[in-house]
């Protein structure tokens, strides 16, 4: 790959990372594909954003990106969040590639915290961002026992932690980081995405990878593999549903952030997918808000 | 009429140019130079090399320059820097016993072959702040030379490890590649030579408290500082083509062994064990308080309870690396807002359930 020179003068690899650590994550990629749901150790690199703010994400979608790959970045499934803005903006200059909004035209998709409502089809990449890649991290801290627990299919302490929400709630209280089953042998953390994203990971035609820079894990679901969200036959897993449907273009069927107007609280929901809200829009479809407004 | 808010892009390039602005703050003031900071912020400089683990005070310095003094800042930007480094090899180790010293005390013996060198320290000032500083303090009187050549002294504990009253470190570790942990994935649990390396890196507050704790009783390990010493030290590396080591340059540490009182076991007769700290520049604090903790991490190998956080390899070594963990604390700040309306709609979902529950409750009640 050719070493690009920026505006500042500063030289760097194509996509930032030297290509004996893109090989080296490439490696990582490789086994996590071969073995879905299994977390890859791989020794991730210091990166110029700060952990947490998707340094695994990053080099997992540097180590794969080609010149001609078009990339979205989204957070909380909107592009113009700061964060999707700093990430877009960090690739749109370390290795020149062309970037959209349209989750259509996009080959490679990094994300925080969604995935697209728009079905993705085959051929494109979704990079996830991961905080806490071990789902039985908060049943048990230590990693030598969770691996354990991998290692033996050893998953009765998920199942016993949510028959408890269901003796205690009624219901599974796990909103988001609803643990799945992959490919019917990990228990896998689909990242803080919410429940409502769940049914869109199974048999997903799109290559699922997952980054997790901190604790240097990358693992993945490839496409077509059934990706089952935890549940007890007499409590079958639900996804949240809202009473009202997009302000702005009448959706009943995305996921729906709150949005505060007023002093006096009021309230609207609004796609949290902004290329789907906008789209739907374009199309002439219209929600409530908007003929409010007219 | 709510607007999906645009121009993330522009409020990003305006917080740069405000960082900017604050960090030269008023310009009627001079601007700080490298140099000064090098020179005069020195304590500060080292520890941004230590816990960025490179030898540059330049470029330390200059790190502290652009995180406007804030010390894990500095450090993080110096380790982002360091990732993009070549490696052309590893060095020799480095012999701290050849030391050239500045500064060497030992707390265990009165007097030491070498003697004890107090060298630039705090400890016997009082803390009175010298207003003289914020006038003009001029420059300061010439210390009193003891010796024109920096001494070289043997290590206190190897003068005990003769008799045997001290474990001697273990030689086939010493034969062994050490472990990289910026290079290959950590696993628990660690081999000695990778944990001191992610100690070595390791925030110095969060060590200094866990070292503090070993003294108060959770997982006391009766440590005396054997030695601490200060100065510089030869680095050496030997090419593969030349068959023997050349010097190639020379780098300021700070080293502390500590020993500890160990009651033997069915295998081991009493003596007294090592717990290691060292530090790139002049870091005592640090280099002490991670002899402590390194101390404490050995209880499994020496047969003792873990029954404290020190004790405990995954807890300490997962949680002392400061660009880690306060990246993910301050991660917090980023919008969560998709799983916090997921949270929401449970939440009220659980408050109807709970509110009807009573409704009906109540309404039994009054039947
Ligand atoms: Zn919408």
């Amino acid at each position: 790959m050719s070493t690009e020179t920026q505006d500042d003068g500063l030289e760097y690899n194509f996509a930032y990372l030297d290509e004996q650590t893109k090989r080296m994550i490439r490696r990582a990629l490789l086994k996590a594909v071969a073995v879905p749901g299994y977390q890859v150790p791989f020794a991730g690199r210091e990166m110029p954003m700060p952990y947490g703010w998707g340094t695994g994400g990053i080099q997992v979608t540097a180590s794969i990106l080609e010149p001609d790959d078009v990339l979205k970045v989204i957070d909380q499934g909107a592009d113009d969040t700061t964060n999707a803005v700093s990430i877009r903006k960090f690739f749109q200059r370390v290795a020149g590639v062309a970037t959209t909004e349209k989750t259509e035209g996009a080959t490679l998709i990094q994300t925080r915290h969604r995935i697209p409502e728009m079905p993705l089809h085959e051929g494109q990449i979704l990079v996830y961002q991961v905080p806490i890649p071990e789902p039985l991290r908060f049943l048990e801290p230590r990693e030598t026992e969770t691996r354990k627990m991998h290692a033996l299919e050893e998953y009765g302490l998920m199942h016993v932690k949510l028959y408890e929400d269901i003796a205690r709630h009624g219901h599974i209280a796990t909103t988001y980081a609803y643990p799945v089953k992959v490919n019917d042998r990990y228990i896998m953390d689909p990242s803080p995405t919410p429940k409502f994203d769940n049914p869109k990971m199974n048999r997903c035609a799109a290559l699922q990878l997952f980054g997790a820079g901190r604790e240097k894990r990358i693992y993945a679901v490839p496409p077509y593999t059934d990706v089952v969200s935890l549940d007890f036959e007499d409590h079958p897993f639900e996804i949240q549903a809202w009473d009202n449907p997009c302000s702005l273009c009448g959706e009943t069927n995305s996921f729906l952030d709150e949005v505060i107007m007023d002093d006096q609280g009021t309230r609207m929901f609004v796609c949290s997918d902004t290329d789907h809200c906008t789209t739907r829009q374009q199309q002439g479809y219209q929600g409530p808000g908007q003929e409010a407004a007219e | 009429m709510y607007v999906a808010v645009k121009g993330g892009e522009r409020a990003i390039d305006n917080a740069h140019r405000l960082l900017a602005e604050d960090r030269r703050g008023k310009t009627s003031t001079p601007d700080l130079t490298v140099d000064q900071i090098r020179e005069q912020m020195k304590l500060a400089v080292d520890r941004v090399m230590t816990e960025g683990s490179v030898y540059d005070p330049d470029l330390a310095a200059l790190a502290l320059k652009q995180a406007r003094g804030d010390m894990i800042e500095a450090i993080f930007l110096v380790r982002a820097y360091r990732t993009t480094l070549a490696r052309f090899g590893s060095s020799l180790p480095v012999e701290t016993g050849s030391m050239k010293i500045d500064r060497r005390i030992s707390a265990a013996f009165k007097d030491v072959p070498g003697g004890q060198i107090l060298g630039p320290t705090f400890d016997y000032t009082h803390r009175l702040i010298d207003f003289k500083l914020a006038a003009d303090g001029g420059d300061p009187e010439e210390a009193i030379s003891m010796d024109d050549a920096m001494p070289q002294a043997r290590h206190v504990l190897d003068l005990l490890a003769g008799e045997g009253l001290v474990e001697t470190p273990e030689a086939s570790q010493d034969q062994a590649p050490p472990g990289d942990i910026t290079r290959t994935p950590v696993e628990f649990p660690m081999d000695r030579s990778t944990r001191l390396q992610s100690l070595a890196r390791g925030d110095e507050g969060f060590l200094l408290a866990l070292g503090y704790s070993t003294q108060r009783g959770y997982a006391r390990t009766h440590p005396f500082a054997g030695e601490i010493r200060v100065g510089r030290v030869a680095v050496e590396f030997q090419p593969e083509e030349l068959g023997f080591p050349i010097q190639i340059g020379e780098m300021e540490m700070t080293e502390c062994n500590m020993i500890n009182q160990f009651q033997g076991s069915k295998t081991v007769p009493p003596q007294f064990t090592r717990g290691y700290g060292i530090a790139l520049g002049h870091g005592e604090r640090k280099a002490m308080a991670m002899a402590l903790v390194d101390r404490s991490l050995r209880a499994g190998e020496l047969g003792e309870e873990r029954t404290a956080p020190s004790q405990d390899e995954e807890f300490v070594l997962s949680h002392c690396d400061n660009v880690q963990a306060t990246g993910f604390v301050e991660h917090l700040k980023l919008p969560h807002y998709v799983d916090f309306q997921s949270e929401l709609n449970l939440v009220r979902k659980m408050r109807r359930q709970v509110e009807d529950g009573i409704a009906f409750a109540g309404k039994e009640a009054a039947e």
